[in-house]
């Protein structure tokens, strides 16, 4: 154990903590899959509206999309532009 | 910073002696400086780089393109064929698209909104033509929200008058503080939503071609193109002009 640097340790927590932001891809997941599912039935029920029925669901899928990215920009600044490890390197 | 990047190098296995993988190779997906620039903004050093390149690469092919096609339409032809056809039936779509959403306000957009989606849909697809898309920048999209939430609180200050500051004390005086939160939101999650997407997309193509054996990289990754760049691309195209001109609409209407 003695020969981890605090340099690597901070870098390993960081790996842990990106891992952990991409949860966040649940919820849209989740949220993405409903919408189609229910867009699916409305094309069922009335395919003449498909037009309209599909930009909706996109949109609406694009929207709940965006809590996910935000996990993913976190996941993506942890590994690549550290602020943690800037922060003790510069104390 | 610098530190975190050079600690990147992807470290690899041989097996059996064979190098399967590329050894202590960067994945390469980063925003290079190029040229410096002889000034400073607010004592930062200032930069010309790899965005600015493509963006301008961008820029010039919508330009060549709109010069041919306006040539083309100041011949205009009685019958329209080929390429004429193609302009005609775009620019209709494009109307048609901005009026199906914006209504009777639609008119005073198109030139915006049609501007806005030749724009974003090119450089989400520039990835195809190994540029790295200006969209995985968040400077641009930044700037290209603030362009959008700035439309938007123009036109609810011009059509709204003094209703554009009471409505941010309804239903509840409390609610002040939010409801100011709510009105400038958009500006993070626009500008993040096309930011994330587009990165994620560059992200994944870099890995893809960096990690793999070179065997792998022959035809296999045109669907990754396809859906990475190709279809999301576009779709986060569509989704921030309807966005603009759904938030645009409200404003007017409310």
């Amino acid at each position: 154990m003695s020969n981890i640097t605090n340099e690597g340790l901070i870098l390993a927590c960081s790996a842990i903590g990106a891992g952990l932001a991409l949860i966040a891809g649940i919820g849209p997941g989740i949220g993405q899959g409903i919408a189609a599912g229910h867009g699916a039935a409305a094309v069922g029920r009335n395919p003449g509206a498909k037009g309209d029925i599909m930009s909706t669901m996109l949109l609406g899928q694009a929207v709940a999309e965006t809590t996910g990215l935000y996990g993913l920009v976190i996941g993506l600044i942890l590994l690549y532009a550290n602020p943690l490890l800037s922060r003790f390197l510069k104390l | 910073m610098e530190y975190a990047l050079a600690n990147i190098g992807v470290h690899l296995t041989r097996i059996g002696g064979t190098r399967l993988l590329a050894e202590e190779e960067e994945v390469d997906f980063f925003i290079h400086k190029l040229v410096k620039m002889p000034f400073k903004f607010l004592g930062q050093d200032v930069y010309l780089t790899t965005t600015h390149v493509c963006m301008l690469i961008v820029i010039a092919a919508i330009l060549i393109f709109a010069l041919v096609a306006r040539h083309k339409i100041m011949n205009s032809e009685e019958i329209p064929g080929g390429f004429q056809n193609v302009l005609e039936l775009a620019v209709e779509a494009l109307s048609n698209f901005v009026n199906g959403s914006m209504g009777e306000h639609g008119k005073k957009y198109v030139n915006y909104v049609g501007t806005l989606i030749l724009y974003i849909f090119l450089c989400n697809t520039s990835g195809l033509f190994g540029l790295r898309p200006p969209t995985a920048d968040y400077g641009t999209t930044f700037c290209l929200a603030i362009i959008t939430v700035t439309m938007i609180q123009y036109n609810n200050i011009k059509y709204n008058k003094f209703g554009a500051i009471t409505s941010l004390f309804e239903p509840l005086p409390v609610l002040f503080p939010s409801n100011l939160i709510g009105e400038f939101s958009s500006l993070i999650s626009l500008s993040l939503r096309l930011f994330g997407n587009i990165l994620a997309g560059t992200v994944m193509i870099a890995l893809y071609y960096n990690l793999l054996p070179v065997i792998a990289t022959i035809a296999i990754p045109s669907f990754l193109h396809a859906y990475l760049d190709f279809f999301s691309g576009a779709i986060q195209a569509y989704v921030f002009t309807m966005l603009t001109m759904v938030f645009i609409t409200q404003k007017i209407e409310g």
